[in-house]
Formats: structure tokens, C-alpha cells, sequence
């Protein structure tokens, strides 16, 4: 690219100087500020959005944590094994035991902050059952389990007095001479005016990649801004082939397709059937779960009074089982009108149980697409949904492979493997973000010096992110988008194969050059053609990295579904596909997963008898 | 109203369905009227379009925004397919300098949102036309406006619900513009620092609390809150007068504070705070909030009406002020917790700048005419007093 009209004297940014800056406000961004703002550290969150509009609000059904109020028998190892058995054991184990060991005390430190979970009869926080957990697991508020957690953390920040920027579109991560990040570049999209801020140690809490895919649950913040830009400055990624396509998204209308409905409608006693009235489901339970899975629709329905005498339904398999179930009746030509499937929970419960469980979801169906829950079942079927990987980062520290990054929540992967069980992300959220605000104000305490941010590297990013707006003729970046979701959707989509991936490389080098002349209509002030025109560099790498590691990792597992290798490989099963820039080339290799030590994996032998 | 042609006037046209929300606040507000009697809106048949069809088609008004207002009477209605149904948008262009409806016209597709409708303008007729939002999905409180006057969701306002073949789009009137649709909402996270937050009490033995479902369900309800801040944008305290943003928390804060006076943990006692510094006496209860709410939250009845009923119990009734004498105060002052937290430091016309930068130096908001929400500066205040005013 030329450099022509993008000089910015670097002394005209707005600078904001701190210790620790929080990409993202979500639940894994607010929790690592909270963290390093009770440190008595300069703490600043920077946020796309709103303040309290961040992506956690749509999780709905709860947050996982082996608290035992339900179930007493369940404990930490149980929750363990369950997340490493539903990530298909590529999970990062240390992480897994951490996340096991800590979500508890996490869920009662929200209480503490004022969140209001459902109770029990004792007064207890109750909690509800989900797919691939053993027991009921799920701390939950109603349906809307997000938005407590982003409500109490939002509150908590405010009561600190944590800085926040909203609306602010980071860039690029800056390093020092040092190659220590050290502050980021963006611009306030109110009035498009850089800002740089310095900081020692930097926090990428960014959330998701979903707006590369057509269909998907996620809202135009989810571009994957910090897996991109921890790429870009030499980071390592790992699993960025899974993906996980939620098995019930809605279908119908085709204006919300890809909108979330619960896995807590399952939960609560929701049947999946095809057009031929069967639940299918019970013709689709893998090996691995058999011994666990009810055989009969009749143990099936009693598993949900008594957990300790029947076996659980399959209804509520982990999400890339079900996914790939309803993607298959749908082939077989037993789909819905509308290409789906049927999730029947009107026929199971009464109107009443509906309204007070599933208040958002009958809220939901009632005013978008004029269903009404209690009476009808809805239409749905698989849906982009969440990203397994991203940075890869240290289990205890959250740092990443290069010095002053951290990462948090979606952004990081290793938790969950191949496939993550639904309430395992918000527990994700404030288990490592508190982990990530730890590992970063360390950093920040045992860094000397102000920050020092490469002039050069900030005037590059601002060059580039104004070269959209010269005036001269060229793509359009809607069009340009649409064209990459298509794209993503039919060539890296929930079944994938070698030959389509391959493709999908094609495609994204071509939007690569295009990219190199996007032009946006208007000027710098809350334009959102140029908000896009500055996203889609971001959208067109983690693209990349998933169609790079989908192509590497030949067989099937979790959320990567490869119809040429259709089966899992035990080979595979040993590494993780990694990721990393190198002196400007892109590399994709395998490496060995870390080793599960003898006591843990015990775990796993006595599960087989 | 079918099929009366859009006018190109420099004064938006005032749809037929427009009932601006302030101006009922004298009579205790009738915000539904507007959608009461909907016509019916035939069968939307845009499926067999493509979108590349549907762009082509309203190329004619591509560039109805350069002139600040545009006309769809030229927008080739000789070429369209029979079978297509129109819609006329009437959306609110401009920034703090000014601004106007400009019309676009484009093709009904079934089952749309009006933020889908937005969204197909942006990518076609409008790649600069500023909107918030984020979930889609009524969850987040983004995607807030006045569609044809009322204030609403984008993402949960279907157009096959809006009667005619005109919706009219305007920004929140009570926030200053950004530009567009997008507002400067600024006052309300202003307001939320003014709020002491939560501060429970000692768990039980074993580190845990116990509450009863019954004893949280009516907190649950307040909970439910998105802050879309609709409930801020209607209510006349500051819709219509300005100035009070200054001393006015408004509805979304009276249940911010609902919560915590009714939450069976916490220590603090926020009477007079809203009494002295949040203005709840301000409210004259017209429950204009309440019918905006999106998640049905009955905030005249469960929030502000209970916290108005315990201020007046806390300053005025002798007999509690007795107990207080005589057993001291069970929780802390609100307005002592404050003075030991400067992040909760009372706002300035500073801090409120910003929310308030629409000011003319008559102290007028910037006219921002409306088919839905017209100016309505009738100079007038609620009340320099924290007493009640008693206009509802």
C-alpha cells in the first residue's frame, strides 16, 4: 500500500497513559479491569460499543460451576472431566482443572457484587442442567443468565471508578523497541479522531469471529479485532479450526436466522424432532456418551425428575453432536419448511413452567417471528456461534507468546478444546479474567519506565485506517463483507472438506487485494461504511486462520467436520494445530498438547468402567 | 394513508400514525394510541427478489441524501415488479448542526425488524447512515429510536406490525446527536455513577448467602433492564426540559435504585439521596416510562412508586423518625458512602456537557423537528424545587 496523505504527527493523537488497558468490556475485559483497578493500578477498558452492550449480555441459559447446591456429589473433578470430554481431550488441561477449581468462588463473588441468581428451596443459588454436563451445573437467572454478569460487573466498574472508552475502535497493538507490547491505536467512532494509549501491560478480552460467517448469533462487534491483532504482532494461535455452529439457532424469518435459542430449552425438557415427528436424537449417540445416554424416549423424560436412576437424554448431547445430527435429518430431506428442525418444548411442559423459565425465549419467538412457544414447536437449526480458538495463552497467567499481551475469554482458546459445553463460557469469562487482570498488573508492577510505543507502527495502522475514506472510487465494503460470509459459509462452514478449504484460501487472498482499495462513502464522524471498511481487515484474518487450521487438521472433532476424513484420528488427537506470523510468513504446525499429569488422567480411567 | 405520496418538503411530513409521547404529558400520557389502529398491511411479497434486484430498483434515490432531503416520487415506480410492495422510510439524517427526514424507498421483505430495514439501506441506498446496535435480539438495548413517534427497539419492531407504507425513524429526542439515529447518551452513565453501589452484609457461617426466591423475584423483575434508556428519552422530566438533567436521575436510575433499597443483602440506605440529590419528587408518576419499557417492566408501580413511599416514610413520618432516635439508623446514609468515594462525585454541568451540548444559549434544545417527535420547547420547567410536581 502507498503511504500517500495518512501522515498523522503522532503528537496530534489524543494519548492516554496507563498500566493496564482492557480491550473489550465484556465479561472477561470488565473482570480483568476489576482486578487490576483493585490493585490500585491506572486501569482503562476500551469498548466497540456502549458500555454494558457487550456480546455476554446474549448468553442465556447460565454459567457453569461445580457448586454442589443441586447435586452434592458433584465437585470439581466432575466438572473437569466433563469439559475435557465434551472439548474432546484437546483441551489445555491445566486450564480446565483451574476453570474446574475456581468457577465457584467466581459465582459467589458475583453475588457479592449484587448479582441475583434463581435460588433453591433452601435459598441457595439453584442450578440447571445443560448439554454435556453430568449433573445440573448452571447458575442461571431465568434466561438471561449474560446479562446479570455483564450488569453486576458493569456496576462493580463503575463503582471503582474504572475509565472506560466507549465506542472506541482499537487498530493495532504497538510494541516498543523492546518488542514488549506496549499500547494500542484506534479511533473514537463518534468522531473518527485517533486516539493512542500507552500502556505496560495490554488485555485482549475481544470475544468472538462469528460476522465472518452469514448465519451466526453474534452482533457486528464480534470481528475478531483481538485474535487478528495478536496475530498480527507475532502471537501464537491454536484451534482456530473449531468453530462451533449452535445446534438451535432460529431459521425463520429469514431477518433473525442465526438468533440464539437456549440450549436451557433443552434443559427445562425441549425435545428435538424431525418433519416426521421422531426424536432423532436417539439415533445419533456417539461412543463415547453411549453408556450415560438413555436408550428409550420413556428414560429419556424421566431422566429429567430423577438423574440418579435414568440416563440423561440425547437431546442434550454436547453441541457439535447435535449440530451435526440436525445437519444430517436435514439432508435426509426430514427438515422443517423452513430448513431446520423442530424443538418442541410446547407439548412437554405447561405454558406456565414456559413463561417463567424461558422468559426471553417465548419473548423472542412471540415478537420476531409470531410463534408462540407454549403452543407450537419452534423451527430451528445450527447457527455460528463461538469460536474454540484463538490466542494461545499461559493457564495461569493468561499471558500470551509475546511479552506485555494477555488474553481472556473467547479471544484466548485452550479451555475448551475442540467443542465447548454450553455454561463453560461465562464461567470462562470471569475465571480467566480475573486470571488475565492478575497476570497483566504483575506485568505492569514489574515494568520500569513509561511505555514507549513504536511512532511508526501507530502512524501505519492510522494510515491505513484512513485510506478508505480518500474519495477515490473503489469496493464496497457491504458488498465486500457479504461476499466473505458467503464464502466462509459455503466453504468453511460446519462440514468442511480439503478441496473447499482450499478455495476458501483462494477467496480470502483475493479479498486481501481488494481490501487494498475499499472505499467508504462520508466522512470519519459514526460511519458505519468506514467502522466496516476497518473491521474487515480483522474478519479476513481470522478467516484465514480458521480455513489454514481446518485444512491442517485432516479427520473430525468437535467443531471441525471434515467430510473428507470424517472420523476422529488418535494422531490428531495429541496436538494442537498452531499458528504464528515469522517474519512476514504465515506459519501452520502441529504441536504436542501438554501432558495431562497421572493423578488427573485417572479421572478418565475410571469413567470406563 | 396507503399510497399517499411522500412529499419533498424541507418540513418532514407528519405521518399519520405520529403521536409524540411528550405531548401527552399533561393528560397522563396515551403513548399506544398510535398503533391502536393499525391498517392492514397486505401480505409482503418481496421473496422473489433478489437483493441485488431490490438495490438496482432504488438506485433512483441513491443520492436523495446529498440534497439534505430527498424525494421518492421519482424512484422509478414504473419499473417495479407489480408484485412488490413498497415502503417509504422516512429516516432522520443530520449531526449537531442540523438535520431532516429523507425519504428512501425500497422493497417490503417478509418478517423484517425495521433495524433489518436500516441494515438494507446501509448496504444499498445509505453506506453512512449511523445506527447503534448490537444483539438484534431486544437483548442489549442498542438499536433504541422513535419509529413512527414511539419510542422503541429497532430489532423488535416488525414492519409488518407498523400500519401505512410510511415509517418514520427519529433518534431519542432527549439525548443530543451524534449523528443520525445515534445519540449522546452520555447522561445516563452519569447518572449511574451517582448511585452507591451494592454493599452486603456478612455471609453466613459457611460464606454463602441465603435468599428465598420470594424475596428476589420483584428485584429479578428490575433486573431485566437492557438500559435502552427508552424509559429516559420519554419521560417529559428532561425530554422537555433540559435543564433538569442536572438534578434528575430518571426512570432507569429510580430502578437502579429500586433494586438496591429492596435488595435483602444490602446495607445502604439511599433515601435521601433520591430525595435531595436523584430528584424522584420530579416524578409525576404518568407511568410514560412503564409503556416503553421493552421488558415490560412495571416501573411507575414496582419501582418508583415503593421508593417515593419509603423516602416519605424515611423524611416525614414522625413515628419512624422516633424509631430512628431512638435504635439509631440500620443501614448507612447513602450521602455519607458518597462522600467517601469520589468515583460517585455529583455531577456538574461539566460531567453533563456533553449530554446536554444541544443547548442554544436560549437553553433551548437545537430544533430537531420531527414527524414523530416534534419540538415541543414550550419554555416551561418542572420545577426548581425537590418537592412534587404535580402536573400528571
Amino acid at each position: 500500500m502507498t503511504t500517500d496523505n495518512r501522515h498523522e504527527p503522532a503528537a496530534e493523537y489524543e494519548t492516554h497513559l496507563v498500566d493496564v488497558l482492557v480491550i473489550g468490556a465484556g465479561g472477561a475485559g470488565l473482570r480483568a479491569a476489576i482486578e487490576a483497578k483493585e490493585r490500585g493500578l491506572r486501569t482503562a477498558v476500551v469498548c466497540k460499543s456502549l458500555f454494558g452492550k457487550a456480546h455476554t449480555v446474549m448468553a442465556e441459559g447460565g454459567i457453569a460451576a461445580a457448586m454442589g447446591n443441586v447435586y452434592p456429589e458433584d465437585n470439581w473433578q466432575v466438572h473437569f472431566r466433563d469439559t475435557m470430554r465434551g472439548g474432546k481431550m484437546l483441551n489445555n488441561w491445566r486450564m480446565a482443572q483451574l476453570h474446574a477449581q475456581e468457577a465457584p468462588d467466581r459465582i459467589m463473588e458475583l453475588e457479592r457484587w449484587g448479582a441475583l441468581f434463581d435460588r433453591t428451596p433452601e435459598g441457595k443459588i439453584t442450578q440447571r442442567d445443560f448439554g454435556g454436563h453430568r449433573y445440573a451445573r448452571l447458575a442461571h437467572v431465568g434466561d438471561r443468565t449474560g446479562l446479570e454478569l455483564i450488569r453486576t460487573l458493569q456496576y462493580r466498574a463503575v463503582d471503582l471508578g474504572i475509565d472506560v472508552f466507549m465506542e472506541v475502535k482499537i487498530l493495532r497493538l504497538i510494541s516498543d523497541s523492546e518488542g514488549r507490547i506496549s499500547g494500542a491505536v484506534g479511533y473514537y467512532r463518534a468522531t473518527g479522531e485517533m486516539v493512542l494509549f500507552k500502556a505496560k501491560a495490554t488485555v485482549i478480552a475481544t470475544g468472538s469471529i462469528g460476522k465472518a460467517w452469514k448465519f451466526t448469533s453474534n452482533s457486528w462487534e464480534s470481528t475478531g479485532d483481538g485474535h487478528a491483532m495478536a496475530f498480527w504482532a507475532g502471537a501464537d494461535m491454536i484451534d482456530m479450526e473449531f468453530v462451533q455452529f449452535h445446534p438451535t439457532g432460529m431459521v425463520w424469518p429469514l431477518s433473525v436466522r442465526g438468533l440464539l435459542v437456549t440450549e436451557a430449552v433443552r434443559g427445562d425438557g425441549g425435545a428435538l424432532r424431525n418433519s416426521e415427528g421422531t426424536r432423532f436424537m436417539f439415533n445419533y449417540v456417539p461412543e463415547m456418551f453411549r453408556a450415560e445416554t438413555a436408550e428409550t424416549e420413556e428414560e429419556a423424560d424421566a431422566w429429567y425428575e430423577d438423574h440418579a436412576n435414568n440416563r440423561r437424554t440425547p437431546d442434550l448431547l454436547p453441541r457439535d453432536e447435535v449440530a451435526r445430527a440436525i445437519n444430517s435429518e436435514v439432508k435426509a430431506g426430514r427438515g422443517s419448511p423452513h430448513g431446520g428442525v423442530f424443538l418442541d418444548i410446547a407439548s412437554r411442559r405447561s405454558p406456565e413452567f414456559i413463561k417463567r423459565r424461558l422468559p426471553s425465549m417465548y419473548t423472542q419467538f412471540m415478537e420476531l417471528a409470531g410463534v408462540d412457544i407454549t403452543k407450537e414447536p419452534m423451527e430451528i437449526g445450527p447457527t455460528c456461534h463461538y469460536v474454540m480458538g484463538g490466542i494461545r495463552v499461559d493457564a495461569e497467567t493468561a499471558a500470551t507468546t509475546v511479552p506485555g499481551l494477555f488474553a481472556a475469554g473467547e479471544a484466548a482458546a485452550g479451555l475448551h478444546g475442540a467443542n465447548r459445553l454450553g455454561g463453560n463460557s461465562l464461567s470462562d469469562l470471569v475465571v480467566f479474567g480475573r486470571r488475565a487482570g492478575i497476570g497483566a498488573s504483575d506485568f505492569a508492577e514489574g515494568r520500569s519506565g513509561e511505555p514507549e510505543p513504536d511512532k511508526g507502527q501507530a502512524a501505519e495502522a492510522v494510515g491505513a485506517a484512513l485510506a478508505p475514506l480518500d474519495g477515490k472510487p473503489g469496493e464496497d465494503p457491504y458488498a465486500l463483507h457479504a461476499e466473505l460470509q458467503n464464502s466462509m459459509h459455503d466453504l468453511a462452514g460446519i462440514i468442511r472438506t480439503g478441496s473447499e478449504l482450499e478455495q476458501a484460501l483462494e477467496r480470502l487472498d483475493e479479498f486481501d487485494e481488494r481490501l487494498e482499495r475499499i472505499a467508504a462513502d462520508g466522512g470519519r464522524q459514526y460511519n458505519p461504511a468506514w467502522n466496516l471498511a476497518t473491521d474487515l481487515p480483522s474478519m479476513v484474518t481470522v478467516a484465514r486462520l480458521t480455513a489454514s487450521g481446518g485444512l491442517e487438521r485432516k479427520e473430525s472433532r468437535g467443531g471441525h467436520t471434515r467430510d473428507d476424513f470424517p472420523t476422529a484420528d488418535p494422531e490428531f488427537g495429541k496436538v494442537n494445530v498452531a499458528q504464528r506470523r515469522r517474519n512476514g510468513r504465515h506459519e501452520v504446525v502441529q504441536e504436542p498438547l501438554p501432558q495431562m499429569p497421572k493423578e488427573l488422567q485417572a479421572l478418565f480411567e475410571e469413567d470406563k468402567h | 394513508m396507503a399510497g399517499v405520496p411522500p412529499k419533498d418538503s424541507g418540513k418532514p411530513e407528519t405521518g399519520n400514525v405520529t403521536d409524540d409521547p411528550a405531548a401527552g404529558d399533561e393528560e397522563g400520557m396515551a403513548l399506544s394510541e398510535g398503533v391502536t389502529e393499525k391498517e392492514a398491511v397486505g401480505e409482503a411479497e418481496g421473496e422473489g427478489m433478489t437483493e441485488k434486484e431490490a438495490t438496482a430498483q432504488v438506485k433512483g434515490v441513491a443520492g436523495a441524501e446529498v440534497g439534505g432531503v430527498g424525494s421518492s416520487e421519482d424512484a422509478g415506480a414504473s419499473e417495479e415488479p407489480p408484485e412488490t410492495e413498497q415502503v417509504t422510510m422516512k429516516v432522520w439524517r443530520g449531526d449537531p448542526s442540523g438535520g431532516a427526514f429523507v425519504d428512501y424507498v425500497l422493497p417490503r421483505v417478509e418478517g423484517e425488524v425495521v433495524l433489518d430495514v436500516v441494515h438494507r439501506l446501509q448496504a444499498t441506498q445509505a453506506h453512512d447512515l449511523a445506527a447503534r446496535w448490537n444483539c438484534k435480539a431486544g437483548k442489549c438495548g442498542s438499536c433504541s429510536a422513535e419509529i413512527n413517534g414511539k419510542p422503541c427497539l429497532m430489532c423488535m419492531t416488525r414492519m409488518e406490525e407498523l400500519p401505512g407504507d410510511t415509517v418514520t425513524v427519529a433518534p431519542m429526542k432527549t439525548f443530543p446527536i451524534i449523528r443520525d439515529l445515534v445519540t449522546d447518551v452520555t447522561f445516563n452513565f452519569v447518572m449511574a455513577r451517582q448511585i452507591p453501589a451494592f454493599r452486603p452484609k456478612e455471609p453466613e457461617p459457611d460464606g454463602t448467602y441465603r435468599m428465598q426466591q420470594i424475596d428476589v423475584n420483584r428485584i429479578q423483575e428490575f433486573h431485566k433492564c437492557i438500559e435502552c434508556f427508552l424509559c429516559q428519552d420519554v419521560c417529559h422530566v428532561i425530554r422537555d426540559h433540559e435543564v433538569n438533567k442536572l438534578y434528575y436521575a430518571g426512570p432507569r436510575f429510580f430502578v437502579r435504585a429500586a433494586v438496591l433499597e429492596m435488595h435483602p443483602l444490602d446495607t445502604i440506605d439511599r433515601r435521601d439521596l433520591l430525595k435531595e440529590h436523584l430528584g424522584l419528587g420530579f416524578c409525576n408518576i404518568t407511568k410514560c416510562c412503564t409503556e416503553v419499557c421493552p421488558e415490560h417492566i412495571h416501573i411507575t408501580d414496582n419501582a418508583i412508586i415503593p421508593l417515593k413511599e419509603r423516602v416519605a416514610d424515611s423524611a416525614y413520618d414522625p413515628v419512624a423518625w422516633l424509631g430512628r432516635k431512638i435504635r439509631g439508623r440500620r443501614k448507612a446514609r447513602a450521602l455519607e458512602v458518597l462522600e467517601l468515594a469520589p468515583a460517585h462525585a455529583a455531577p456538574t454541568s461539566d460531567d453533563l456537557r456533553p449530554a446536554m451540548a444541544t443547548q442554544d444559549e436560549s437553553g433551548e434544545s437545537a430544533s430537531r423537528d420531527s414527524a414523530g417527535a416534534p419540538d415541543r420547547s414550550d419554555g416551561g420547567n418542572a420545577g426548581g424545587e425537590h418537592g412534587n410536581n404535580t402536573g400528571g
